[in-house]
């Protein structure tokens, strides 16, 4: 019987929404205050949801243990208490929610591999969410 | 078609447990879930039904009466229970998420008059949850 499983994990974060081939003047119109040289920071939650036949033997999707290890270091240690601008990922990628929620799907995808991903949503604000699910 | 969804909650205890495993074998898989005294959890069920909407009535369905059906299949019969002990569905299956989420779809299926159960949704926490369609 297939079933779907949802995690929510919970980040804090900082970022600043600037393109470098926009003029200043036309950064500031684009991403309005969230071009604030300085940055401002969120309280991230990004869901993961999986999918797959319950296993008869532990009745599960897939082993959460393994699930939340692989969200410790693939998304909390690299995402929580960072400037997400100072990332890797984002040196060539504006770090709006939409690119986060991207980045935060490929990587459950390239990596964890115990249940299907269906979707990733992550909310920036409780009022702002964003979903990908490839 | 109009999608209506109703919540219910319940209390519940429980242990994850597979008897055809030895006991290092349940440790190793279920961790601290696999501790035989049992631990709980205040679970949120939210039931989601699909149909027309009455041209009397303007609803999918009468509130009360899933409400009613949600009280007496499931809630009656988990709330303030351990769901290994006194839940004859979990005597011989691992009270997951997943599978409780199975097992409500179970209970209520057919028994919503003029609706379609479309989804089930348990939330084991609220960082937590299973969702279940039926068999596709």
């Amino acid at each position: 019987m297939k079933a779907y499983l949802t995690r929510r994990y919970h980040f804090s974060a900082s970022h600043r929404l600037n393109n470098d081939a926009f003029s200043a003047e036309k950064n500031r119109v684009v991403y309005g205050k969230c071009n604030n040289p300085h940055g401002h920071g969120h309280n991230y939650v990004a869901e993961v949801t999986l999918s797959g036949e319950v296993d008869p033997a532990t009745g599960m999707v897939c082993n959460l243990a393994d699930l939340d290890m692989f969200a410790r270091t693939n998304l909390l240690d690299a995402f929580d208490h960072m400037n997400l601008n100072t990332l890797k990922c984002f040196a060539n990628l504006v770090p709006t929610t939409e690119n986060l929620t991207i980045e935060i799907f490929r990587r459950f995808q390239s990596g964890f591999n115990h249940a299907h991903l269906e979707r990733v949503r992550v909310e920036e604000t409780g009022n702002n969410s964003f979903e990908y699910a490839g | 078609m109009v999608l209506l969804t109703r919540k219910a909650e319940f209390s519940a205890s429980h242990y994850y447990w597979n008897p055809a495993w030895s006991e290092e074998e349940n440790v190793r898989v279920f961790g601290k879930c696999a501790n035989r005294n049992g631990h709980g959890h205040n679970y949120t069920l939210e039931v989601t039904v699909a149909g027309d909407v009455d041209a009397d009535t303007g609803f999918v369905v009468d509130l009360k009466a899933l409400k009613e059906i949600l009280e007496r299949e499931v809630v009656s019969v988990y709330d303030h229970r351990h769901l290994n002990l006194e839940v004859p569905e979990f005597e011989t299956l691992v009270p997951t998420t997943e599978n409780i989420a199975i097992e409500v779809w179970k209970r209520l299926d057919g028994k919503v008059p003029g609706a379609r159960l479309h989804r089930v949704r348990v939330y084991e926490m609220p960082d937590l949850f299973a969702d279940y369609y039926g068999e596709a």
